[in-house]
């Protein structure tokens, strides 16, 4: 047999296609290696009897028609999941049991993939470090006091450690990409649109969307192909053919035109952020492309048009736990305001709360213009740097971060400088455009650092494309030796 | 309407006091109820009077992850709702979020809309004793219902009923354009009328698919400017309406000529006392931090769809009131009493297929409008049918019984639903129209009476009255009056 760590989600999909493997041993496989990494803390919730059930039942019926043909997943605790607690790494959703299961990971399982369990997130998505959860830290396999990054934190750090072959998440402002950087992994934030939200518990509806999380580019191919598609449950889901992204990944990518914003070389970033950069153009250079410089003028106010529209938008989504239907309900309080109060109170952490109360205040009558509708002004403002750079250039290049995975405790008490985490990422977001993140190579420190690729709306396959001919050149491995086993 | 009109045709509705009359001025928000099978953003049935929390899909219950996808037949409701206002059809709109915490709340928030509403300006045109008056609309807007927190089945609990939750209404908001309660009155009919036509809103106010918010502000006569208003909160019945409005507009007036002000404020019709009390104060208003529903996307309609609907148009009260006075030569007022709810119009025109139109409006008018009142019963559920009418005028109409015996034949067929034929058959109250027979009647009377035909002779005609009735009677009032007073005056000539 094979050695499952060193596998990928291609290599395993066909070992159980070619019947070299069951879909049980598989499972068992991760089982044990989950059951090996509780230090990691990246799961909230396993479900092994399901898990070993369903790998049976594949094993019986064969079916090898689907994507995913028995393959174990595990998925951020944000997608709701039927019968499966749903926490969104919240106290107030401690144990909600959904009744429904959401579109995307719907679509996982019809293609034959099979649930492993539930990953640790920051709360509600809120954070870029994973420490917001209510169910505690996740450790980064990279290092013992390294945060993976957030907020798909837990799904990084499974993925990473090899607790599941693959997985996904759900990025607003760089949720997948900056953990993906963090942990050396692969993470794609589709164009907005192209997977449901339906089922999604949601953080900020109009920048929300999920993605895939892999070990490779040709993985991301593979499970962006099977969570996407339309859905006519989410009115803000794109109505077209399903890509087969991974019948089309090729390495050509001669002449492409690919840009490099002057904005984001900004003040005081690491040198070898810099060379990582310059490393990835030289790459693309031998490839055939030909590097632009471009000018995306309004990158710098990416980053507060964010911090109002995403607080924004979830100070209204998260009003909806309020402790009346399901849920958290403080047993404290007279009447139904302080109910809620009180509710609210115990049920949200602190960074769930400063975002809430930020929220409201920028839809409040009398700040709505000068924050909230300025904002979307200026949203609009980026959306445009974008299009107009995607008139002359096929994708840009740039880091995905400022900098590598840092340590535990060190910006908790500093959000603007959490904030700064997204200073990449979150322009992608506000224009509603699709952007990967690949390991670019490691810092003096040996810790991973991402490049990001982003391309104009639904051009997913041209940045997949480019991303697997870099992959092959920067042939970039992570060196972890499995110190949590012991 | 100018010229020489009576004193109850003149408006006339001012709060008058020893100093002043004052003029009051009213706005409305009406709250209707899309008539839609499913809710405005889910599949829920919205069917009224089902089991509390049996119409609640996971999307109104406001579960995680659940997203609002659009009815469109709903949008086609609001659209028609707004071309029977002469309104401006906005092609594009927005879904907002109306942010508020109650327990009937379940997301939190209220999808409606607030800047960008489906319909712009149009206008209603009342028939009022006055003359005719237009009360200017001033937008049509989409939105959620709540659910229902039920207070009074347990002393420490408060019990929600969601099956409300999601149910998609019309906000129609009036220019300040109504001075008096009877101007309000007519208002809503109208608006219901015009809604019952279209079949946008069923109107029925107990069910509460029909409610309103009434502005209230006075001024003194001659004064320009509006008052400070107070908005009266959920008002649902047109009686309550008008006296909410009444006792509002006096309980202002009190205050201003003691020289107070008047607050800006929500308040509430205290329908056993009579009177409102304050809800909420300016300052404890809410606000509502509107924003546009990041889960919709803008609504565009085409133009094609609102041609289409145009065209489908049904032809509305005011239209077929024109056409019934031209067509059928009545005045305005038998049109509008027939026009005013479409289940009238359709048994008038139901009645009318068969029989003579002058007869069908008077019985329909007088008779079968008197039994509905008496009754409390709607036209719809009326014990005779349009069918059974038409064959009473009939009857009428080819001599075969009189005015009379048709009010004796009319009466039975309310009580027993059966049809004027048989009833006149087995009771045998066909009338007279044999000369013959009539002859022997009138000859028997005469001989009876022979005195009197020596009086009647010698100039006592007076009396003709009385040998008519002597006819009658011995006919059990079934001899057909108009021969009977030709032969007997041919008779009495002998």
């Amino acid at each position: 047999m094979s050695d499952l760590n060193k596998s990928t989600l291609t290599q395993i999909t066909n070992l159980i296609k070619t019947k070299k493997i069951s879909s049980l041993e598989v499972t068992k496989f991760f089982i044990k290696n989950i059951e090996k990494a509780k230090k990691l803390n990246t799961f909230i919730t396993t479900c092994f009897e399901k898990s070993l059930k369903d790998a049976k039942n594949f094993d019986i019926k064969k079916n090898y028609n689907g994507l995913l043909p028995g393959i174990p997943l595990a998925v951020k605790d944000l997608f709701c999941t039927k019968n499966i607690k749903t926490t969104a790494g919240s106290k107030i959703l401690e144990n909600f049991i959904p009744a429904y299961e959401s579109s995307v990971t719907n679509n996982l399982w019809l293609e034959g993939a099979i649930i492993l369990g539930k990953l640790n997130c920051d709360e509600f998505a809120m954070g870029s470090s994973n420490e917001t959860s209510y169910f505690g830290n996740v450790i980064n396999p990279i290092g013992k006091n390294l945060v993976p990054g957030g907020s798909s934190g837990g799904s990084a750090g499974a993925l990473a450690a090899n607790l599941t072959p693959a997985t996904i998440g759900t990025d607003t402002g760089g949720s997948i990409r900056q953990p993906a950087s963090f942990t050396g992994t692969v993470g794609l934030k589709p164009t907005y649109g192209l997977c449901s939200r339906w089922g999604i518990v949601a953080f900020a509806s109009s920048l929300d969307q999920a993605g895939p999380m892999t070990k490779n580019v040709e993985d991301c191919a593979l499970l962006l192909e099977a969570m996407s598609g339309y859905d006519p449950k989410d009115s803000t889901s794109i109505n077209k053919k399903k890509e087969q992204y991974s019948k089309n990944l090729n390495e050509n990518i001669k002449g492409l035109k690919i840009g490099i914003p002057k904005e984001y070389r900004i003040d005081n970033m690491p040198k070898e952020i810099d060379n990582i950069w310059n490393k990835g153009i030289d790459i693309l250079k031998k490839s055939g492309a030909t590097i632009v410089n471009i000018s995306l003028p309004h990158t710098n106010y990416a980053l507060p048009t964010y911090y109002i529209v995403a607080p924004a938008e979830a100070s209204s989504n998260l009003a909806r736990y309020d402790g009346v239907k399901y849920g958290y309900r403080s047993k404290k309080g007279k009447n139904l305001t302080e109910m809620y109060e009180n509710t609210r109170g115990e049920g949200f952490g602190r960074e769930v709360k400063r975002r809430v109360l930020i929220g409201t205040y920028v839809l409040s009558s009398g700040y709505y213009d000068a924050y909230y509708l300025k904002a979307q002004k200026v949203r609009k403002l980026i959306k445009n740097d974008f299009d107009e750079s995607f008139k002359k250039i096929d994708a840009i290049l740039t880091p995905s971060t400022p900098s590598s995975a840092f340590k535990f405790g060190e910006k908790t008490n500093d959000p603007i400088s959490m904030y700064l985490n997204d200073i990449f990422t979150v322009p992608v977001n506000l224009a509603g455009i699709p952007a990967i993140s690949i390991p670019g190579g490691v810092d003096n420190k040996g810790y991973p650092m991402g490049l990001q690729l982003i391309a104009k709306a639904l051009d997913e396959q041209k940045i997949l494309n480019i991303a697997l001919t870099m992959e092959k050149a920067i042939n970039f491995k992570n060196s972890i030796n499995r110190w949590w086993e012991n | 309407m100018v010229g020489k009109l009576m004193q109850k045709d003149k408006f006339n509705y001012f709060i008058k006091t020893e100093k002043n009359n004052w003029e009051v001025i009213i706005g409305l928000e009406v709250h209707a109820q899309v008539v839609s099978e499913s809710k405005l953003f889910s599949g829920s049935s919205t069917k009224f009077g089902g089991k509390p929390n049996t119409q609640v899909s996971l999307v109104d219950s406001a579960f995680p992850g659940m997203l609002p996808v659009i009815n469109e037949y709903c949008i086609e409701q609001a659209v028609k709702t707004g071309l029977g206002l002469n309104a401006k059809i906005n092609l594009d709109s927005i879904f907002d979020r109306k942010n508020y915490f109650y327990a009937d709340l379940p997301a939190g928030y209220q999808i409606s809309q607030y800047k960008n509403p489906i319909v712009g300006e149009g206008e209603i045109n009342l028939d009022m004793p006055y003359g005719s008056k237009k009360i200017g609309i001033e937008r049509l807007h989409l939105e959620q219902d709540a659910g229902k927190s039920i207070h009074d089945l347990s002393p420490d609990n408060t019990y929600v009923d969601l099956n409300r939750s999601g149910v998609a209404l019309m906000e129609i908001v009036s220019k300040p354009d109504l001075r008096s309660p009877e101007e309000v009155n007519s208002y809503v009919k109208k608006l219901r009328s015009i809604m019952r036509y279209l079949n946008t809103c069923d109107g029925n106010m107990q069910e509460g698919s029909l409610r309103a918010d009434v502005n209230v502000s006075v001024r003194k006569k001659g004064e320009t400017k509006f008052g400070t208003r107070c908005e009266i909160k959920n008002v649902n019945s047109i009686k309550f309406m008008e006296m909410a409005i009444d006792s509002e507009a006096k309980r202002q007036v009190e205050l201003l000529e003691s020289g107070k002000s008047i607050d800006q404020e929500t308040r509430l019709f205290d329908t056993k006392k009579k009177e409102t009390r304050s809800m909420r104060s300016k300052e404890e208003a809410h606000d509502y931090r509107y924003f546009p529903d990041p889960d919709l996307l803008p609504l565009k309609i085409n133009k094609s769809f609102v041609e289409n609907l145009k065209k489908k148009l049904p032809e509305l009260p005011d239209q077929k009131r024109d056409r019934y006075i031209k067509k059928f030569n009545l005045s305005p007022y038998e049109a509008n009493v027939l026009v005013s709810e479409i289940d009238v119009s359709k048994f008038f025109e139901e009645v009318i297929k068969t029989a003579d139109i002058k007869l069908a409006k008077n019985w329909i008018i007088v008779e079968l409008f008197a039994v509905l009142n008496e009754k409390n019963i709607e036209i719809k559920d009326s014990p005779v049918t349009p069918k059974n009418l038409a064959i009473l005028i009939n009857q009428i109409s080819s001599g075969n019984i009189s005015g009379k015996i048709a009010k004796e034949v009319f009466d039975i067929m309310i009580k027993t639903g059966s049809s004027a034929d048989k009833i006149i058959e087995n009771k045998g109250l066909k009338q007279q129209s044999n000369p013959e027979e009539i002859k022997k009647i009138i000859k028997k009377v005469l001989d009876k009476n022979s005195e009197k035909v020596l009086e009647y002779k010698s100039g006592k005609v007076k009396l003709f009255g009385f040998f008519i009735g002597e006819v009658m009677k011995i006919s059990a009032g079934k001899a057909n009056p108009k021969l009977v007073n030709e032969i007997l005056k041919t008779e009495l000539k002998k």
